[in-house]
């Protein structure tokens, strides 16, 4: 078992490489360099660009570029050795200058805490958006598979099915109108986001897709625990029913939707970029497409693998959170 | 010679006893069209694709027609919160350059139409390929594929078009058609790793069946068994799993649209692919006060015909596969 978790982590190696070459390959075939697409900027003059590709090894051969990436090199101007990405060094941002990339998406403005960084952001506002999913979802699956074929059952598949299909973004168009632009219940410009209320809406579209998801998912996990035999017997016994609900089908039905809250949770940190910018909210997902914008190219290639190493662990995850609530299974080979 | 009568003789007796009853696809349909949310579906689809190709004919105004002075402007049965007086030769209102809202928003069909079922060819083509060989061959083969395919899996998908869209936007082949190839080529590229894994576990199963090893004895080909004897028998899950993949491509290119990467708006009255609603949310957000309807139209569409493939995947999926009814 415990080699089957070491196997399952060094797979991880592999797949993050192939996803930072995958990355660079594309970001340098890219037309253009970090230097001459700024317009709006002093331009660069040639010998700076020089001393400047120095600095930052742009002149080296490219399959030097990407091994100083990923695992460090020695730098030609300082003479000292430099870190890739496998000690969290995510190099130096081409558009805001000074600053390194880890430092925008991870360090908080001065003497405030982590939960004020850019990431910090994202992931406060990932675990407002599960909780909502959680809260609101599993009752809304249980009340359903209880009352199959009724009318509950139907309002609860409804919103279940149009959560699941109607993107978050056209969501949050409708909501956005709707309470902002015609019954002004909220603000849409917000400058202030340590206020709890303008988090509502940011969270609730985010979660809504997720809420849906689990519902549908406790639904029929909950259907199908219904009818095991384990389930009449506690009956059969006498027990109360709000008793057999809870400690019989619940604790059973309850078992695949906590496995896929670390995938959840990972994708609405990761899928958050569009809530994050209609929102102008100050996540590592606005600052994504703000590099996107600005053709930050160092900037989107370090997100992206932020967000690649969430989603690798989130799903690895899955297996694990199987072993440790489930004792029916085992990995075995 | 003698192998292959016997073999027609064998397909021909196999189509005997289907058309003494009624055959697979007739009863999936009998079934499907007993579906109302799936019909409902259905016909929202045939309505937009009706839509996109006709655009050019149904259009009520030039979509590149720019009227100086009528920007922004609401529709004639909506009171924005200013005071603009709207013209009632535009349904919808106008966008940014005063253009027609609805014929843009027509026009748009086009896009999401094509985004949907072109990429969705490459890539039944390509996981199907894939998927079939890795199945069949088995061994040394199928590990590499698979370990391919866990790589492509562990890719954010939509990350991974936001950077190919970006980088590669000006070069050649994100110039081709607006954008549009590019795009076509970054959605199949991460998509068919779905369809190959579908088609593998399929072929898995299926190999062992006794009809395959009937036609292995009676010297068929390889590539004739994978394409003649499992292919055929494969397709439910296919064609289910292409109806649930369709609105996620044209979610992306809303996606793309919006945040300015997908395609390029065109004001060449030759081209096909004017506009997408991506790019028309993206122009109306500007706006949402004055002239919501710029936003709001493109994000109904979009809903819309997401919910109607929604509905009719759920609908094939209940008549193709009757054992699976009610399980997702």
């Amino acid at each position: 078992m415990a080699t089957y978790f070491i196997r399952r982590m060094f797979w991880l190696f592999p797949v993050l490489l192939t996803v930072s070459l995958v990355t660079f390959i594309i970001m340098r075939s890219a037309p253009g360099g970090p230097w001459d697409t700024d317009s709006d900027r002093r331009q660069v003059d040639a010998s700076t660009r020089k001393s400047l590709d120095a600095y930052y090894g742009l002149d080296k051969p490219l399959w030097r570029q990407f091994t100083a990436y990923v695992f460090g090199d020695i730098n030609s101007v300082t003479k000292k050795f430099s870190c890739g990405m496998i000690c969290g060094n995510l190099g130096p941002s081409y558009r805001q200058r000074g600053r390194t990339v880890q430092s925008i998406l991870f360090s908080a403005p001065p003497l405030q805490s982590f939960w004020q960084s850019r990431f910090g952001y994202s992931l406060r506002l990932g675990l407002i958006a599960l909780s909502f999913a959680i809260v609101l979802g599993i009752p809304i699956g249980v009340v359903a598979a209880l009352k199959q074929n009724t009318l509950w059952d139907y309002i609860g598949l409804f919103i279940a099915t149009s959560g699941i299909s109607v993107p978050s973004f056209v969501l949050a168009i409708f909501l956005i109108i709707i309470f902002g632009s015609w019954l002004h219940w909220i603000d849409i410009i917000v400058d202030n986001w340590n206020e709890v209320k303008y988090w509502l809406m940011p969270a609730t579209v985010l979660g809504f897709g997720t809420m849906a998801y689990t519902a549908r998912l406790t639904r029929s996990s909950m259907l199908e625990v219904m009818r095991q035999d384990y389930v009449r017997t506690a009956r059969s016994k006498g027990l109360a029913e709000r008793i057999v609900i809870i400690k019989h089908m619940l604790k059973n039905a309850l078992i695949p939707v906590v496995t896929i809250l670390g995938p959840a949770l990972a994708g609405l940190v990761t899928g958050s970029f569009i809530i994050e910018t209609m929102f102008s909210f100050p996540g590592m997902g606005r600052a994504y497409v703000q590099a996107i914008g600005q053709r930050d190219y160092s900037m989107i290639m370090g997100t992206t693998m932020v967000y690649a190493l969430l989603v690798a662990v989130a799903n690895l995850s899955v297996d694990l959170v199987y072993v440790f609530i489930d004792p029916r299974i085992r990995f075995e080979e | 010679m003698a192998v292959k009568t016997s073999q027609t003789n064998e397909i021909e007796s196999e189509r005997d006893i289907f058309r003494s009853s009624k055959s697979l696809g007739a009863e999936a349909w009998a079934r499907l069209i007993k579906n109302k949310a799936a019909v409902a579906g259905l016909i929202i689809i045939i309505l937009f694709a009706f839509m996109a190709v006709f655009a050019s004919v149904i259009v009520p105004e030039n979509p590149l027609q720019i009227n100086d002075g009528k920007r922004f402007l609401p529709p004639p049965f909506f009171k924005g919160s200013t005071n603009i007086q709207s013209d009632p030769r535009f349904l919808l209102g106008t966008d940014s350059l005063g253009r027609d809202v609805l014929s843009r928003v027509i026009y748009g069909s086009r896009v999401s139409m094509v985004v949907g079922f072109f990429p969705t060819f490459i890539i039944l083509l390509m996981g199907t390929t894939i998927g079939m060989i890795a199945g069949y061959a088995g061994g040394r083969v199928d590990n590499i594929l698979m370990r391919l395919t866990d790589v492509i899996y562990a890719f954010p998908d939509l990350l991974f078009f936001i950077i190919v869209m970006v980088a590669l936007r000006d070069s050649f082949i994100g110039q081709l058609a607006n954008g549009l190839i590019l795009l076509f080529a970054a959605l199949a590229i991460v998509n068919w790793v779905g369809v190959a894994r579908l088609i593998r576990g399929q072929v898995l199963s299926l190999k062992q069946k006794e009809f395959v090893e009937a036609a292995h004895c009676i010297g068929a080909t390889d590539f004739r068994i994978m394409f003649r004897h499992i292919l055929p028998n494969s397709l439910s899950p296919l064609i289910v799993n292409m109806a649930f993949s369709i609105p996620g491509l044209i979610i992306f290119e809303a996606i793309l649209g919006y945040l300015g990467v997908g395609l390029r708006p065109s004001s060449n009255p030759a081209d096909i692919f004017i506009t997408s609603w991506g790019s028309l949310m993206l122009d109306g957000q500007s706006a949402i006060n004055a002239q919501p309807f710029l936003l709001l139209s493109p994000a109904i569409c979009v809903a819309l015909i997401v919910l109607a493939f929604t509905f009719l995947g759920d609908g094939l999926r209940d008549a193709l596969d009757p054992r699976m009814r009610g399980t997702q």
